[in-house]
């Protein structure tokens, strides 16, 4: 560039170097309109041939070159784009070609703006936001005073609209919340155990004494209720062959070395889904909680905070394991309104 | 023909009056700027690819019998919603790429708007007159985790199933309104039938609508505020330094989401993310075994986790367990979050417009107290996986907990002073976050060895300039000047210095 004009000094731009730049552009082509040749910085002539309007690429054609290759990079991967959608070809293929397409095209697009755009730096004023306190004194003054003048004289109109306005908002939210369930009820504190109930597998089988190897265990329901969230219940057969006591009041509970558990965690809700058989606990797989069998499901470890309610068992006369009655207690998570550690008041008592 | 059509718009609208203005706009150069654009465009790829997903998806909890392509899952009973989501994945045309393609764009925008605020948050950029900007982005990040995990339920596979269930326990834990929230939302006792229509609704249209909005607000405000910005270059606290939105930021943004739309259709192509039919349907009384949530999730499972089991007890009343970790602790660092620009202009006992960012060293105390807050959160993170590395390293589980356990209050103790510590350093250290120069050292002929600092730009990198108003510019005869020259446009020379 030896004809390079005086703007590539980099105070060019700046007060101090700015004078010769005053003269309208001549870089001997001629071609330039001496109109356009000048510009200001904040008001004060700048040559165009500023560094600043320059691009800031040092080898434009080159970057042209790379621009372009990758808009062809891109126009030939949107083609095969196209064309796997069209014979329907794999996710592979189909996520491929979109994405090298998207990328070659914003490549090539981001390299022309930062290397073959004016380079800059401009700048432009900023007004500050805050708002002086004639102008919005007198906002204000219009604001008030025109409602003044509309409110004051119809006051009585203006509450009794408001008083209006105040129903419709209360209101308007009834639908909006009170029709979308109904009030939490006895679904907290019951499930559909009963007195009586076989205890069934999901797949409607009633599960006999036999059914069970030790060591095994089971997700049963009530038989109304297959598959109920809120009633399932892991059933786990011990190696005792008599009944397991897990606490005091539960000496009937456990019929055969069968003890029954509610499977909803009462840390977060989840199913108690896991049992190690040799250590005789279960483990909860969201947030690791661990109950020991033997002591009526007591957390051990983790973050659950209570024992999972036992349900009573009995073996009929036909060996059919039932229920003695609904959990003793609210299953799963606690909540407001359950009352203290064994469960609500509403709840005291109900065995047989 | 355009002329006229432009012609006859400009007449009704009155376009090219102030349209100079919006394409003079200065976007300051500097690449911490575009991490919030990630987001923009993100939530744009999660506009298109839902609106494709939306024609497909059956938002139902009935059962039917899947007769589908994916031959494991054939005759099994699952619910229509998982039904329709294993369908558009194997059977409609681009379908698994669509979904794909959703889902990381969904981890890409909550990613992007945590990575965007902390530029803000520990460059100080959300300080008066931007600390309604602020509380509005930290809105929209509550509400993109929210509608990330609404939309992770929608498929009703057995691990987002087990979500659901948690989000019903969290809701009921919450003192006297709890259960009627959880009863209201999911239309009765858990499960109940109403819970994927609604959180379909709420995905696809409520929450969009909200977040659409809120980010309309957002932009709005920046155009009124125009940008923050880095001092140095020129920049003061009354201009923008920078290039102008047209048209150098049309080309760098413009082209800048077709980058991120490409990065998010080749993850969508080549990483798999939540196959559901391996996962299968969700059963309330099934469970699986060492599985995490989305990441942005993964705070709060880790902090689910390390909460010891501690309840409070009133009589007739409690407040449970979960209560903290999943509602006390959200809210307590949201809120510290809303409140932080006003916090600190107390602290700080300034609070005048400030357009300037400043460098996290330059603020020791915000540096250390966010990067305080973020060590916390890492280690809930973590704490998220204890089952797996428990796994992974043959350690007990109870030992790895234990860790979590400590480290929660370990590593913030630890990081506060180090953040604190390592901020005064690089203050006092000259030069320090300055551009790199290179040492000559040169020995002399007597033997002696003298260093000779090179010049701040060495090489071919172009020297700063200063900034020139874009007012007063005419960039049309700046750009046409010397289109005849050879390569068409002006070089700068290599000796320019």
């Amino acid at each position: 560039m030896p004809d390079e004009p005086e703007g590539t000094d980099p105070h060019g731009s700046g007060p101090e170097g700015s004078h010769e730049d005053v003269t309208p552009q001549s870089d001997g082509s001629g071609h330039v309109p001496a109109s356009h040749g000048v510009t200001h910085v904040m008001g004060t002539p700048v040559s165009i041939s500023a560094p600043q309007f320059q691009v800031a690429a040092r080898n434009p054609k080159r970057v042209e070159g790379v621009v372009a290759l990758a808009f062809v990079v891109s126009l030939g991967a949107f083609g095969v784009f196209g064309g796997a959608y069209w014979i329907n070809a794999d996710n592979y293929i189909l996520g491929i070609s979109l994405g090298v397409a998207l990328f070659a095209f914003g490549f090539g697009l981001v390299s022309w703006g930062k290397y073959l755009m004016p380079r800059g730096p401009f700048e432009e004023p900023r007004p500050q936001m805050a708002v002086s306190k004639q102008e919005r004194s007198e906002f204000v003054a219009d604001f008030a005073v025109r409602g003044k003048v509309a409110i004051e004289r119809r006051s009585f109109l203006a509450k009794i609209m408001g008083a209006a306005g105040a129903v419709l908002g209360i209101v308007v939210a009834f639908p909006l919340i009170r029709s979308l369930g109904p009030k939490p009820d006895e679904s907290l504190y019951h499930t559909s155990w009963r007195k009586g109930a076989k205890l069934t597998a999901i797949d409607g089988k009633a599960v006999q004494v036999d059914d069970i190897d030790v060591g095994g265990v089971i997700t049963v329901f009530p038989p109304n209720d297959l598959g109920g969230a809120l009633s399932q219940t892991i059933l786990i057969r011990l190696k005792q062959s008599g009944p397991v006591v897990t606490g005091k009041g539960r000496e009937t509970w456990g019929p055969h070395g069968y003890v029954a558990f509610s499977k909803v965690c009462t840390h977060a809700g989840c199913p108690v889904g896991l049992y190690e058989e040799l250590t005789e606990e279960l483990l909860c797989p969201c947030h690791q909680s661990l109950f020991n069998i033997n002591t009526g499901a007591l957390p051990v470890f983790g973050p659950a905070p209570r024992p999972l309610p036992q349900l009573p068992l009995y073996v009929d006369s036909k060996g059919y394991l039932r229920a003695q009655a609904d959990f003793d207690e609210p299953i799963g998570p606690g909540f407001w309104y359950r009352g203290g550690s064994n469960g609500s008041p509403k709840v005291n008592g109900h065995l047989q | 023909m355009i002329d006229a059509l432009y012609g006859w718009v400009d007449d009704r609208l009155a376009v090219s009056r102030g349209g100079r203005h919006l394409l003079d706009k200065i976007f300051p150069d500097h690449w911490s700027f575009m991490i919030g654009e990630i987001a923009l465009y993100s939530f744009i790829v999660l506009l298109v690819t839902g609106i494709f997903l939306v024609l497909y998806f059956v938002p139902s909890g009935s059962d039917v019998v899947y007769h589908g392509v994916y031959a494991p899952l054939r005759g099994q009973t699952v619910s229509e919603a998982y039904n329709s989501t294993v369908n558009l994945s194997f059977s409609v045309r681009g379908g698994l790429l669509m979904r794909q393609m959703h889902h990381w764009a969904a981890n890409i925008f909550v990613g992007s708007i945590v990575v965007h605020m902390a530029r803000v948050f520990f460059t100080g950029g959300f300080r008066r007159p931007r600390e309604i900007n602020w509380m509005v982005g930290t809105t929209l990040l509550i509400l993109a985790i929210l509608n990330g995990f609404l939309g992770y339920s929608l498929p009703d596979d057995l691990i987002s199933g087990t979500g659901i269930r948690i989000a019903f326990s969290v809701l009921e834990a919450i003192p006297f309104v709890g259960t009627y929230l959880a009863y209201f939302l999911f239309g009765g006792a858990y499960p109940g039938t109403a819970i994927i229509p609604r959180f379909f609704i709420i995905h696809v249209l409520i929450m969009p609508l909200i977040i659409l909005g809120l980010i309309g607000a957002h932009l709005g405000m920046l155009v009124r505020h125009k940008h923050a910005q880095f001092p140095g270059g020129g920049a003061t606290n009354e201009n923008v330094v920078g290039s102008p939105l047209w048209p150098n930021y049309a080309a760098k943004a413009g082209g800048f989401f077709f980058l991120t739309t490409g990065i998010t259709a080749l993850l969508g192509a080549a990483v798999q993310i939540n196959p559901i039919w391996q996962y299968g349907q969700y059963y309330a009384y099934k469970v699986s075994y060492a599985v995490q949530p989305d990441w942005y999730m993964g705070w709060l499972d880790g902090a689910l986790r390390v909460m010891p089991a501690w309840e409070i007890h009133f009589p007739g009343h409690m407040i449970p367990t979960i209560f903290f970790p999943a509602i006390l602790l959200p809210g307590l660092t949201f809120n510290l979050i809303y409140a932080w620009p006003f916090l600190e202009a107390k602290l700080r006992g300034t609070n005048d417009e400030q357009h300037l960012l400043e460098s996290p060293r330059d603020q020791p105390l915000r540096t250390a107290a966010g990067a305080t807050v973020f060590a916390f959160y890492f280690v809930l993170f973590g704490a998220s996986a204890t089952d797996v590395l428990a796994n992974y390293l043959s350690l007990s589980l109870n030992f790895v907990l234990w860790t979590f356990r400590i480290l929660c209050i370990v590593v913030p103790i630890v990081v506060f002073p180090v953040a604190y510590k390592i901020c005064l350093e690089l203050k006092a250290t000259p030069g320090s976050g300055k551009r790199k120069r290179h040492n000559i050292i040169v020995r002399s002929a007597d033997g002696g060895y003298t260093t000779v600092v090179t010049p701040e730009y060495p090489g071919y990198v172009q020297p700063e300039l200063e900034p020139v108003s874009i007012e007063s510019v005419d960039l049309v005869s700046a750009m046409t000047a010397d289109s005849d020259r050879d390569d068409g446009v002006y070089r700068i020379p290599r000796d320019y210095r």
